[in-house]
């Protein structure tokens, strides 16, 4: 079919093993789906690789949305620029003051070294109070004079953070334009401007984090940008935000810290959109990767949102983000024996190199993985991924035998079955850990795995917490590359207010909420890309007076606002989290946050759904022994890709397909939905 | 023998209940001490003894220990008044049988099975205020308990599932924040309720025997693994002795003193020497003793699952009518004190045994400040908080800079919202330079903290390490001193004023525009700082963690002009000193 110009949209996931890559035509709504390895360190190199495989001619390109862990890996592995800080007098340490914490409860072993120097920290005479009011004017010759030191020091990137900056930035600004003025490049992060909120720590941390990440990140999307446009590309070049919503390149390169987690919020995302398709409104996503295990909690359709997270000790980012729990649980942790004689699974990973002891590339410690493999769950002769011909299951039998069988005195496969369900435990504990800190119960919830590791546990999961179902989704593999094409653009904004609900003034309120939404909508124009409505969420963070921790209330209504609405709305919101209202205590008004939300076009599902044209006897591709439970059972084994439509099929069963391999226990049942979605379910 | 697998399974479910429990009061609790700071603690104890079966994992250290005597006290409470029913909840806050101090509200709950009492579940938690002479119940002038605060003994305030108002009255009566009372009490009644649901949950599906087969089996392999780690440790006999400044009402020194002795795979922890039991109220009580004996030896093994095996290999002496062993009515209010003085002598005796499994002592004083005053609309503020200090360099590394304090895991609130909340600013919120132990792993830097109060106010400080400095461990030298200081009348930034108890006072007046300034201690270092590269020790110039003095009188290292290290001078000065 031939294609007039631009109407295909192309999403790109670049993950550390696998650059996934999902093409859609919006006319014709045909689909395709690719896997390349990454090229870790040349993240461009996979990106075209990848792009080139889904669309022969760049020009046919309405818009390719990109997640990318670039920001993350060049945090974990300190690999940011060298960066200055230019923060109040009194306040050098702002970075190495932290919260005054430590990594762990027990042992006091701790260490923390900030991505800025101490040496490369100025302090200028300046400030403002907490209720804004400037005490102290800003002196330009001290700015003059941290610039001088910064450059000679050969800093690249500075960040500005100045104490009670959310409750007047008029001192930054000052600094910013003077800034703007003497240094040679564009890589100055100034804390009002990227979080006007207050809180001094978490704002200079996420302050400080976005100028070490600046040079990184930006020359890489430049450099993707510029490479694009130069074959061909004329389209819109976006990138997934941590929160799962979309912001076009250039944003993106000005404040990366937003990406942090962008691969993982695309998945998650997308997971939720899925599953509310297919009728399931509360999930609990699980992507089992190499070395961990990611959770996130979709609650009546939404992706639980995190207000900051940690991507280290003492590296805080503060920024609206989908909230993922990761645990060392993955298919390449390994199983060892404490030296309390119990079976305990991770942290520590073979990773996906060397990887698990079948892959044959010189690890001899078990992992689950090999658990896995020497169980028959996972097809030793075809692994998925493509990068391997077979699996070394003699191998993993060995070590499995060696490292965990012998201490315990079990036979290999009672202990391989050991080493699978300690590793369930821990998974669920971890799930039922996250639901219940958000107040939810689990057996509510099904349990949703993607990527490429989760489905081979989902019926542990279902069994041991007592979840509803779960629910495979058709390409668990590439969800994440989905979750870039429908992810909506969303821009955010927050001002601190931290005043009593009596004293605000309502229609200051109003108007701060028209400015963001101005603000919001004039950036979606700009983006130009499609939309099919723009949706402007008002929240405010609220508190009986005395207390610490807030609750978000969602306003509804956003004219005409008085005390008692937002009085109600609060008390609401505060019943659903805590239970109980508290009587005669006075409420305040912390944070005003406005996220303005372009929502894209969402595609029809349906062209995912299987093609009908096997039946369930021509799907089965024979059977393999699979040990469950103590013993061998005859396992028919599926390409799952084949199952027609409404097709029930009873464990024990193996399904297989490029991506991922599901293992349906004895006991369960599986039913394939009209999107080619697989619901699982106890019998 | 329990089946392997099993025992993995239920531990981690174990914990992750006590977890749960955790987590439901940290998000239901309205006291900022609970929710921010996380002084609070949750587990399951033995039917029987009390003993520690299993413990969450972000609750206050000091309590996992703690609360096992409280557990004791409701044991106690059982064989003289008979035995309480299925839905019965005990609370109280005695801290002679509970341990630690008044503000700590101790709740427990038998757990049946079978009509039998399974276990014991138990909830601790900070309350805010409990009544006393001082709001927030930190008074370094108490002579006796009744100055504290108001004491319950164990009393039951959920009677077969109803919860009996007369009681929450008498609480209510005594506080004066009766609102974070009812939401602290709620909270905790909140997370007993789910762990009991748990529990019997786990019980339904693995039977009570299963259950206790696996809690027996936990502690068999927590005494076993802490047996392995003493017996590596050689045979011998291993001293410490470190002093708190004074008790607040005396300004007389109080003498801390350990020997440890190591037999096999038997550890012997003798406190004999130990000044007796003080006016002041840095008394501790025996359970509280204890409670610091379990903190420290987990900090050292940390390895070792948290349950009462890791005290079983450990025979405890405690001296009578030591401060050690407080009894009625001795105040105990500034317990944190000497439980972080206990910790550090068993540190330093231990880390004569066995130097590379040891750290330098971390700064040892919670600080808690108070500054109080009045708005200008006649109410009341009080900014209550503790400060950081300093970690001990250790054999991985240096120091950690301004960590909380081994017993806790609080952090401190933001600056801008104690500016945004109470009448002052920060004029210095900063390392402390100079402040770490020299050592070839160096302490970690403490904090300098200075408040410029916005309107007339008063003072209130209970600190230590004012005259004996946080120690190292294995040549490494001690952090420096605590140090308090504060505007005298008529003066503006001038801090020449020093509390006459060192780092204890009440009633300090400030006046608008007047700073206090605190400068808290650093981490001891670890190994001789003879043996710290002097590449390191120009690195910590640069970046002024210490000055180009300091690198030579404690490094010994000379430092150029253009602030890299002069090797050959470093070396000829290394070896003129060693000789």
């Amino acid at each position: 079919m031939s294609k007039t110009p631009q109407q295909t949209l192309v999403g790109i996931d670049v993950g550390g093993t696998f650059t996934d890559i999902f093409v859609i035509d919006q006319l014709s709504g045909q689909v395709s789906v690719h896997k390349v390895a990454s090229t870790r360190g040349r993240e461009a190199d996979g990106f075209f690789t990848g792009v080139r495989l889904g669309v022969s001619d760049l020009s046919e390109i309405a818009a390719i949305i990109h997640g990318t862990t670039v920001g993350t890996n060049a945090l974990l592995e300190r690999k940011g620029a060298k960066t200055g800080l230019i923060t109040t007098e009194g306040f050098r340490d702002l970075l190495q003051m932290r919260r005054r914490d430590r990594p762990s409860t027990w042992g006091l072993w701790g260490q923390y070294t900030p991505v800025v120097a101490r040496a490369q920290s100025y302090e200028v005479t300046e400030r403002v109070l907490a209720d804004g009011t400037v005490h102290t004017p800003l002196d330009e010759a001290d700015i003059r004079q941290a610039v001088q030191q910064l450059l000679d020091a050969n800093v690249e990137s500075v960040a500005v953070v100045f104490i009670n900056a959310h409750a007047n930035a008029c001192n930054e600004h000052q600094a910013r334009t003077l800034i703007d003025s003497l240094w040679p490049n564009k890589h100055v992060s100034v804390s009002s401007e990227l979080l006007p909120e207050i809180r001094e720590f978490e704002r200079a941390s996420t302050t400080a984090l976005n100028a070490y990440l600046q040079p990184v990140v930006g020359n890489y999307l430049r450099t993707l940008d510029t490479r694009l446009h130069s074959e061909g590309f004329n389209g819109e070049f976006l990138i997934v935000q941590s929160n799962g919503g979309l912001m076009n390149s250039e944003a993106a390169a000005q404040t990366p810290v937003r990406t942090a987690l962008s691969g993982p919020a695309a998945g998650v995302y997308a997971s939720a959109y899925l599953a509310s398709q297919s009728g399931f409104e509360n999930v609990i996503t699980c992507d089992m990767g190499g070395t961990s295990f990611d959770i996130s909690v979709v609650a009546d359709g939404k992706a639980a949102l995190a207000s900051q997270t940690s991507v280290d000790f003492g590296l805080v980012i503060r920024s609206p983000m989908i909230e993922i729990t990761t645990i060392g649980a993955g298919g390449g942790s390994i199983a060892w024996i404490d030296p309390e004689g119990m079976l305990r699974i991770g942290p520590e990973s073979a990773g996906s190199t060397p990887g698990p002891v079948c892959y044959g590339r010189g690890n001899d410690r078990p992992t689950v993985t090999d658990a896995n493999v020497v169980l028959g769950r996972i097809n030793s002769e075809q692994p998925i991924g493509g990068q391997l011909q077979s699996l070394d299951k003699k191998a993993a039998e060995a070590a499995i035998a060696r490292h965990i069988g012998e201490p315990l005195g079990m036979d290999v496969m009672a202990a391989a079955e050991a080493v699978v369900d300690v590793a369930n435990a821990v998974m669920a504990g971890a799930i039922r850990l996250v639901s219940i800190e958000r107040g939810h119960d689990p057996r509510q919830f099904a349990a949703m795995p993607f990527g490429g590791g989760g489905a081979l546990h989902t019926c542990a999961l279902v069994r041991e917490i007592g979840l509803a179902s779960a629910l495979v989704p058709r390409y668990p593999g590439i969800v994440s590359a989905l979750g870039c094409v429908i992810a909506d653009m969303r821009q955010d904004f927050v001002k601190t207010i931290n005043q009593p609900l009596a004293d605000i003034d309502p229609s200051a309120l109003e108007s701060h909420i028209e400015h963001f939404s101005g603000n919001g909508r004039q950036q979606l124009l700009e983006a130009k890309a499609e939309f099919s409505e723009i949706e402007v969420q008002v929240s405010l963070d609220m508190l009986y007076i005395g207390q610490t921790h807030s609750v978000d209330v969602l306003l509804t209504q956003v004219t005409q606002l008085d005390e008692t609405i937002i009085s109600a709305a609060f008390e609401k919101r505060y019943l659903q989290v805590y239970g109980r209202l508290l009587d005669n205590v006075s409420t305040a008004v912390i944070n005003l946050r406005v996220a303005v939300i372009g929502k894209r076009p969402k595609f029809d599902l349906n062209v995912l759904a299987p093609d009908n044209k096997h039946s369930l006897e021509q799907a089965q591709r024979g059977t393999r022994p699979v040990y469950h439970g103590g013993s061998h059972h005859d396992a028919a084994v599926y390409d799952r890709l084949r199952l027609p439509t409404g097709c029930s099929i009873n464990g024990p069963c193996v399904l297989e397909q490029a991506d991922t391999t599901i293992w349906i226990e004895p006991g369960f049942y599986a039913i394939v939905d009209k999107f080619g979605n697989l619901v699982v379910r106890q019998q | 023998m329990i089946d392997p697998v099993l025992l993995s399974v239920l531990r981690g479910r174990f914990e992750q209940v006590a977890d749960e429990m955790d987590a439901t009061l940290f998000n239901a609790a309205f006291n900022p001490i609970i929710a921010e700071a996380h002084d609070a603690s949750h587990g399951f104890y033995d039917a029987t003894s009390g003993d520690t079966l299993v413990q969450g994992k972000f609750g206050l250290p000091v309590f996992v220990g703690a609360m096992a005597f409280a557990v004791r006290a409701v044991i106690q409470y059982i064989e003289d008044n008979g035995a309480p029913d299925d839905g019965d909840i005990f609370l109280f806050n005695d801290p002679y049988d509970g341990g630690t101090h008044l503000n700590d509200f101790k709740l427990v709950q038998p757990i049946f099975n079978d009509g039998q009492i399974f276990c014991f579940a138990a909830s601790v938690a900070h309350w805010h205020d409990v009544a006393g002479n001082v709001p927030g119940n930190y008074n370094p002038a108490a002579t006796e308990i009744f100055q504290e605060g108001v004491l319950i003994p164990p009393v039951k305030v959920v009677r077969k599932g109803i919860i009996q108002k007369d009681i929450i009255s008498i609480l209510a009566a005594n506080t004066r924040l009766p609102m974070s009372m009812h939401g602290d009490l709620n909270g905790q009644l909140a997370a007993l309720r789910l762990g009991e649901e748990r529990l019997q949950a786990l019980i339904t599906q693995y039977t009570a025997a299963t259950l206790h087969e696996v809690l027996t089996e936990l502690r068999q392999r927590a005494k076993a693994q802490m047996q392995r780690h003493i017996t590596e440790l050689p045979d011998g006999q291993y001293h410490a002795t470190d002093y708190l400044d004074n008790d607040g009402i005396n300004p007389e020194r109080l003498t801390i003193n350990v020997s440890v002795t190591v037999a096999g795979s038997k550890l012997t922890i003798d406190f004999t020497g130990t000044s007796a039991a003080c006016s002041g109220p840095v008394n501790i009580s025996r359970s509280t003793t204890e409670a610091s004996i379990y903190v420290a030896l987990k900090h050292i093994f940390c390895d070792v699952a948290a349950n009462a095996g890791v005290l079983d290999p450990v025979d405890i002496i405690i001296p009578e009518h030591s401060l050690m062993d407080a009894t009625s009515p001795r105040p105990v209010g500034g317990y944190t004190e000497t439980i972080l003085r206990v910790i550090d002598v068993i540190f330093v005796a231990l880390s004569k045994a066995a130097p590379e499994k040891l750290n330098g002592c971390a700064y040892g004083t919670i600080n808690a400040l108070s500054i109080a005053g009045h708005h200008s609309n006649g109410s009341r503020w009080v900014m209550f908080s503790f400060f950081g200090g300093g970690h001990g360099g250790h054999p991985e590394g240096d120091g950690l800079s301004h960590g909380n304090a081994p017993i806790s895991m609080a952090t401190i609130p933001p600056v801008e919202i104690l500016e945004s909340r109470y009448p002052i600013r920060f004029t210095q919120w900063a390392l402390r330079e100079g402040s770490g132990g020299p050592g070839m792993h160096r302490g970690g830097l403490g904090g300098l903290y200075e408040i410029e109060v916005m309107n007339d106010a008063r003072g209130f400080l209970f600190g230590e390490r004012g005259e004996y400095p946080p120690p190292g461990v294995n040549n490494g030298q001690p952090g420096a001193l605590n140090r308090f200081s504060f505007d005298g009348p008529g003066e503006t930034a001038t801090f020449s004023q020093r509390p006459p108890m060192i780092s204890k006072m009440t009633g300090i007046e400030l006046q608008c525009g007047q700073r206090v300034r605190l400068e808290s201690p650093g981490g001891g270092g670890y190994g001789a700082p003879f043996d710290r590269p002097a590449s390191a020790v120009a690195e910590d110039v640069s970046n002024a963690f210490i000055s180009v003095q300091q690198a030579l009188d404690d490094y010994g290292v000379v430092i150029n002009a253009d602030g890299s290290a002069d090797d050959a001078a470093t070396d000829a000065h290394r070896q003129r000193q060693r000789a």
